[in-house]
């Protein structure tokens, strides 16, 4: 469904992807992972229209949509959250998701209608006529989901929406991740817990330094050495590997 | 946002409308009907940088050159090509929306935001008026008069309160177009542009055609306001049409009743009337205006930032939100 060849993109002298090739095919939840600035949501930028990738291109359901805007791509139906939320602040909970639903929907009750039934999916239902800015991390991670789901993607890029919430948030919002994976919509996310990336995606990318390091299975990507290593720095395999450490 | 819905906010504006209705019929004094026409005339151009300025956040300092703009259409078809009045005003309201469609193509393709767009669009207005001044059509710096012929098929009434009809029926138009703004899907994507763009445009708003068309409504808006102008005070020349004034006392009727609201150009504009007015008669050197607008501007930046009309707003009262989105959790963690 997303396929991205070669992608690089460099900030001055700064290459924070380099050659990059990612597929997600339709109907799977995949995972991208690595180390803070290791360049995920560089390559997430750049696949859905913020960033012109320097070489490389992205292909979504067979067309070549590199350096698009991303309000095409968002037409297209390929969405993105912001690790970093961004919230209309001045707005209400439900206007904010509203907006998402305008992106297919012109009638306002409709879209209305839409968001309210979205928001609530995600676990915003009390909050509806809350001003966005009164939300806490957890709740705005929340209103990022509802937003992108509003628009009816087909696809679904989610930047961190597990960072800042504690175990039973985690829990409930990977339980709603699946939901709307069953519910038809592909899914290629960016996570920090590790657990998440466990039990939620199905193949998973490894991103250090810029440049792919590892792919696979989950389960099989987390005891690949190199993968230990640019988690835990150099030698963590080894030691890990004396001590015996799996848990 | 959502409000006015109700059928008891209808009542109101009904009722509102019917009494400015009235007002012809019971103020006779020509002075008083001509103050109350300069207040609507005000709220009504307020209500055009409002769509721009207030809604899409492409706040404006040189508004002006759409008024000045109708003004002249206006002018120019009458007096020199012998248009009835009328019918001068759709090509007003076209040319200013054209000059909205060029300043906005231009500044939102080379990304200018924030003051740097304000600061464009002042320039534009000085151009404007600089062309104005030297140009022959527009009659430099002389001006255009526009001569005396009252009667209903010119545009002109003798008695003043046809001109307070006209510029409520045109405030009435300004206020439906922002009331469709709080209820449209255009309107919501003006707001997502206004709020955060990078996020708008994720959510699939085109963020430059947004911008691009409410530049070019209220561009049409405000130059509809210089053709009335024109007819009013059957006069126009550059300072008049695309003074800097005129540009400030737009903005500025906008963000003291409150930018981004249906009714705050009004509340802004009895606002700034009521000062201007009361301090008159001790100011009059020229640039005191201004002064004082700046005075006023900065004491509302600071101090109330949502306008006058947040004073009567009732605030949603926040609930504390602890950790979780979902109060069923509350307990949880109790
Ligand atoms: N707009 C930018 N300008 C300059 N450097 C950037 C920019 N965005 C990201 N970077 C740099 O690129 C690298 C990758 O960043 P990022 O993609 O955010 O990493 P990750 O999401 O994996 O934590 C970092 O070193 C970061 O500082
Ligand atoms: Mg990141």
């Amino acid at each position: 469904m997303l396929e991205a060849q070669s992608l690089t993109k460099a900030f001055g002298g700064l290459v924070a992807v380099r050659d990059a090739s990612i597929k997600v095919p339709e109907g799977r939840i995949v995972s991208l992972i690595g180390p803070n600035g290791a360049g995920k949501t560089t390559l997430f930028a750049m696949v859905a229209g913020f960033l012109r990738p320097d070489r490389g291109t992205v292909t979504f359901q067979g067309q070549d949509i590199t350096g698009w805007q991303p309000h095409r791509i968002c037409a297209l139906g390929m969405v993105r959250t912001f690790q970093i939320t961004q919230p209309f602040a001045n707005l209400t909970v439900l206007e904010n998701v509203m907006v998402g639903a305008y992106a297919r929907i012109a009638n306002r009750l409709e879209a209305a209608e839409l968001a309210r039934k979205v928001a609530t999916r995600v676990g915003l239902g009390a909050r509806l006529d809350q001003p966005a800015q009164g939300l806490t991390v957890a709740g705005r991670k929340r209103l990022e989901l509802a937003r992108a789901l509003a628009t009816q993607p087909k696809l679904l890029l989610l930047d961190e929406v597990m960072a800042g919430l504690n175990p039973t948030e985690i829990t409930e919002i990977v339980q709603v991740i699946r939901g709307i994976r069953d519910s038809g919509v592909t899914i290629f996310l960016i996570e920090h817990v590790m657990q998440a990336v466990m039990s939620l995606s199905e193949y998973t990318y490894v991103l250090n330094n810029g440049a792919l390091i590892a792919e696979g299975e989950p389960k099989a990507v987390a005891s690949d050495p190199h993968v230990i290593e640019a988690y835990l720095g150099h030698g963590a395999a080894e030691r890990i590997k004396k001590g015996n450490a799996h848990a | 946002m959502i409000g006015w819905t109700t059928p008891r906010g209808w009542a109101h504006i009904g009722a509102g409308f019917a009494f400015a209705l009235l007002i012809p019929a019971f103020v006779t004094q020509n002075f008083l009907l001509h103050i109350a026409i300069l207040v609507l005339f005000s709220a009504y151009l307020g209500q055009a940088w409002n769509i721009a300025g207030g809604y899409a956040g492409q706040r404006s300092f040189g508004h002006a050159v759409f008024v000045g703009t109708g003004a002249y259409v206006t002018a120019i078809l009458q007096t020199r090509f012998g248009w009835n009045p009328w019918l001068t005003l759709p090509p007003a309201i076209i040319g200013g929306a054209a000059v909205g469609w060029l300043i906005g193509f231009l500044s939102f393709r080379a990304g200018l935001r924030g003051s740097y767009f304000a600061l464009i669009t002042l320039a534009f207005s000085e151009v404007a008026r600089i062309l104005a001044n030297s140009l022959e059509i527009t009659r430099g710096g002389l001006g255009i008069l526009v001569p005396l012929s009252p009667g209903f098929a010119n545009f002109q009434f003798a008695n003043k309160g046809n001109f307070f009809i006209v510029v409520l029926a045109m405030f009435a138009v300004a206020f439906g177009i922002a009331w469709w703004l709080e209820k449209s899907r255009f309107g919501a994507r003006l707001v997502a542009v206004r709020e955060n763009e990078d996020a708008a445009a994720a959510l699939g708003v085109d963020t430059f055609k947004a911008k691009l068309h409410a530049l070019m409504l209220s561009g049409g808006m405000a130059a509809l306001g210089g053709s009335f102008y024109v007819q009013y005070y059957l006069y126009v020349e550059p300072p008049i049409a695309y003074g800097v004034e005129r540009s400030v006392e737009m903005l500025l009727v906008s963000m003291i009743g409150g930018s981004g609201t249906v009714l705050g150009p009004l509340v802004g504009s009895i606002a700034l009337h009521l000062i201007s007015d009361t301090t008159r008669h001790f100011l009059e050197a020229p640039g005191v205006a201004l002064i004082l607008y700046g005075i006023v501007l900065i004491l509302i930046v600071g101090f109330l930032p949502d306008g006058l009309i947040s004073l009567f707003r009732r605030r949603p009262t926040v609930v504390p939100d602890t950790d979780s989105g979902a109060p069923a959790r509350r307990g949880a963690h109790a």
